[in-house]
């Protein structure tokens, strides 16, 4: 079985972990996928090899980056009909807070979707939804 | 790695940077570090994939070297005890990266103001003028972030 039927078959059982553990990088640092409320949440775990800054202990910000694209393929995949992967164009990321070492969250909203291009936006945050500490917006091409 | 001159700054710096505990899960190495200049470089490794399909680097591992080099760059702008935090980074993924392969991401501060340093960066593996990645990216100084003077009192 090639990958892609494998996330087709996983993406029919609607079974978002196991597409995410196919990934090796989402091994690595800990990211995780969960459906709740018909939504995708996907979680960085906390981890001490994740940490950029050790001044304040905070997440390092590639790894920050890394969440916030991650949870955009991640939307993609559960919104979008069919089970291509999405390849990502460019993303832009504002750090709002430090992610300080603990559980991070994000959640993407698809903003536009095209024939070739889709428009994410993501939030990421650790206690509180309302006080992001990143928020980023992408373009992948869904073809 | 080396350095333009043997400044002690530079050397503290590359120390620092080198021993962020991310950057040593994942091998990001210093090739050279200058006042407002700086280049690293990753290894290919199976665990840094992203697409299963194709066997392509996450683009976190792209975002980290990028970030890393980026934050390396602007400290080598600033004095040691002035904290740089990134404020925003936007990266133009400009072709795959090829399986196997390792990246060099390069940075210059091209900008230093009181509070902000901007900087522009590329990824590339091997050719400087085929990148797979370009960059840019915003610190502000002097606020909640890491110094020097401060990461070596930990």
């Amino acid at each position: 079985m090639t990958m892609l039927d494998k996330i087709k078959q996983y993406k029919e059982r609607g079974d978002f972990a196991a597409i995410n553990s196919l990934i090796p990088y989402a091994h690595m640092v800990g990211l995780e996928a969960e459906i709740k409320d018909e939504t995708i949440t996907t979680v960085l775990r906390k981890r001490d090899q994740n940490i950029g800054n050790y001044v304040i202990g905070a997440v390092h910000g590639g790894v920050v980056a890394g969440l916030l694209e991650h949870a955009a393929i991640m939307h993609l995949l559960y919104a979008l009909d069919g089970a291509v992967m999405p390849r990502i164009i460019n993303l832009s990321v504002d750090y709002l807070r430090p992610c300080l070492n603990r559980d991070t969250f994000a959640r993407g909203s698809l903003v536009k979707q095209g024939r070739r291009i889709a428009n994410v936006r993501v939030e990421a945050w650790q206690d509180d939804p309302a006080k992001p500490c990143a928020a980023a917006h992408a373009h992948f091409l869904i073809t | 790695m080396s350095l333009t001159s043997d400044d002690t700054h530079l050397a503290q710096l590359a120390a620092v940077f080198e021993g962020i505990p991310h950057c040593r899960e994942l091998g990001l190495k210093i090739v050279s570090l200058a006042p407002r200049f700086a280049t690293m470089r990753l290894e290919y490794s199976d665990r840094l994939i992203g697409n299963p399909q194709t066997g392509v680097f996450h683009g976190g591992v792209i975002s980290t070297v990028i970030d890393t080099v980026a934050g390396l760059a602007a400290s080598a702008s600033v004095p040691a005890n002035s904290a740089v935090a990134t404020l925003d980074l936007r990266i133009d993924y400009l072709k795959p990266a090829h399986p196997g392969k390792a990246v060099t991401g390069e940075a210059e501060c091209y900008r230093l103001t009181k509070s902000v340093a901007f900087v522009r960066a590329l990824a590339h593996q091997g050719d400087k003028d085929d990148p797979v990645a370009h960059c840019v990216a915003s610190f502000m100084l002097n606020s909640t972030g890491f110094s020097i003077t401060d990461a070596k009192k930990v």
